[in-house]
């Protein structure tokens, strides 16, 4: 059976075995999660694109703090009734997310002019209130954004959320690049795996530092051209079998009393957000 | 009446001439062998037979009609032609993309708009013919190699298609399992569909061909039946498909000399 296997010690080659493992399972995890019997699961996948996209756009129009924090806090709540963990919203995205914003924003707080609220130490940088608002606009909506973007991953099958792109007229060519991309990086995960567990079944003794670097680098265009192959095969593939860009799926989308009802909270609430967020 | 006409076909890969001035005729309803050593062309021909590929030069005609891009924008043609031809890919990894067993194998009806009630019963008798039933519900990235490779199948024999292109269909199978799948493949169709074989392993070429075509370094180097090719031990050792090494036989002799297992 193809498998995976976790190495608890170990150098590099180790680590990204395990980086590997991980990002694979949960890529899996993400399509079981998709099928479980929360709240945001039993809607149609077309509300729930429409109803995220819509909380996501009145997030980013939001001029007020605390009404992006409502809607983060909204996002949360969803999350919850629809049996995704705190613990995976925090290792999925908020950390992820905080640390690539916060490289972005941390420079405003001294750069953006306007009153001085702290002086650090030693380096006497001001910090400034119109600083500090500009960064908490910028992070707030960043992880406001992403959390409602998880929650339609983590809620619906990927095929289910192609296919209600397609409902809602997104061209089939952006469909398609969509989906190759999701395939893409599985490809790229699943022959990255299979390149360094064999590097490891080569490797005799303890590699130095440098060495292990060098080999990651060497590694990283291989991967990239093999996977690049790999994944032309798998488009090639799709396409013998009848693939012309438009999804087609066994289960019909069909409007519940549920759906239209949460179609209304959705717009509400987004509604409301526009609204008090002016 | 002739399935494939391929006249004078030159495919390349930037530098590299995979085929060169290739022609040959496949008939409706043979079963063909494609032999060759590694990087020979096989691979390549049936992606221009499939219409995957297109040719630099010369053509490939299906029951007539020149295999072109602009035929293949045609939707209705498009589909038809998904419909009577399967191509089963060489590594079963980049056939299998959907989520489960059962929706890869009813990926092909659905992009075929079948009706739904009729994929799902398709789907689930040749899940049951293929003696996968019980994996439909598994992740096909999760298994085996074998496993894998019956998926693989299944997904493209669920149209049951008139032409079956198949890309090293024992490769990698342990010795039961490529046995299961010759004899799967020989009772396919009770024999009447075209099956189009690439591969390097002489071992089951009367069971599995009519006619065979070899190929060596893109050009067609001989065809002829199974029989008239395995006599031929030059042309099978000048197209890399024998060697010699040396072996133990039943007598206790140990010798080297060139033979087909």
């Amino acid at each position: 059976m193809s498998g995976f296997h976790r190495h608890r010690k170990g150098g590099l080659i180790e680590h990204t075995i395990d980086g590997l493992y991980m990002a694979m399972e949960r890529a899996l995890h993400s399509e079981n999660s998709a099928h479980s019997r929360g709240l945001l699961q039993r809607l149609d996948p077309r509300v729930k694109v429409a109803g995220l996209f819509a909380l996501i756009l009145a997030a980013s129009l939001a001029t007020r703090l605390w009404v992006i924090a409502a809607v983060f806090a909204a996002a949360v709540c969803l999350a919850a009734l629809s049996l995704i963990s705190i613990r995976t919203l925090a290792t999925r995205v908020w950390i992820g997310a905080f640390t690539f914003t916060a490289a972005i924003a941390i420079p405003a707080l001294f750069l953006t002019p306007g009153a001085t609220i702290y002086r650090l130490p030693w380096l006497n940088w001001s910090v400034t209130h119109q600083g500090v608002t500009t960064a908490g606009y910028l992070v707030s909506r960043v992880e406001t954004t992403a959390t409602l973007a998880l929650l339609l991953i983590f809620t619906t099958p990927w095929m289910h959320i192609l296919k209600a792109l397609r409902v809602f007229r997104v061209p089939v060519v952006f469909v398609v690049i969509l989906g190759m991309t999701c395939r893409y990086i599985l490809l790229m995960l699943q022959t990255a795996h299979e390149m360094f567990e064999s590097r490891k079944s080569r490797t005799v003794g303890v590699m130095s530092a440098s060495e292990q670097r060098r080999m990651a680098i060497s590694g990283a265009g291989v991967l990239l051209t093999k996977t690049f192959q790999l994944s032309g095969d798998v488009y090639l593939a799709m396409q013998s079998r009848g693939f012309r860009g438009e999804v087609y799926l066994l289960d019909d989308f069909r409007m519940q009393p549920r759906d239209w009802l949460a179609l209304t909270l959705f717009a509400a609430l987004a509604a409301a957000a526009v609204w008090t967020g002016r | 009446m002739t399935l494939f006409e391929v006249d004078r076909l030159t495919y390349s890969y930037e530098q590299v001439t995979a085929l060169n001035e290739l022609s040959l005729s496949i008939l409706e309803g043979t079963r063909v062998a494609l032999l060759g050593a590694n990087g020979s062309g096989k691979s390549t021909l049936l992606r221009l037979l499939d219409g995957l590929y297109f040719g630099q030069s010369g053509s490939i005609c299906f029951r007539g009609d020149e295999l072109t891009e602009d035929l293949f924008s045609h939707e209705d043609f498009a589909l038809e032609f998904r419909k009577e031809v399967g191509l089963v890919f060489q590594n079963p990894d980049v056939q299998l993309f959907n989520p489960t067993v059962f929706d890869e194998v009813a990926f092909s009806p659905l992009q075929l708009r079948w009706p739904k009630s009729e994929v799902r019963d398709r789907v689930d008798e040749i899940l049951n013919r293929l003696r996968i039933f019980h994996l439909k519900d598994r992740v096909p990235h999760r298994l085996s190699g074998g496993e894998k490779k019956r998926v693989a199948l299944a997904s493209v024999l669920v149209l049951d298609p008139a032409v079956l292109l198949l890309d090293e269909p024992t490769a990698a199978l342990d010795p039961r399992s490529q046995s299961q799948l010759i004899d799967l493949l020989v009772e396919w169709g009770g024999g009447a569909k075209s099956v189009i074989t690439a591969t390097h392993d002489l071992r089951d070429l009367g069971d599995i061909a009519d006619r065979c075509y070899v190929l060596d370094s893109g050009l067609l180097a001989a065809e002829g039946t199974p029989d008239e090719i395995l006599r031929d031990q030059e042309l099978l050792q000048n197209a890399n498909l024998v060697h010699a090494h040396r072996h133990r036989h039943v007598s206790g002799v140990t010798h080297s000399h060139p033979h087909l297992h």
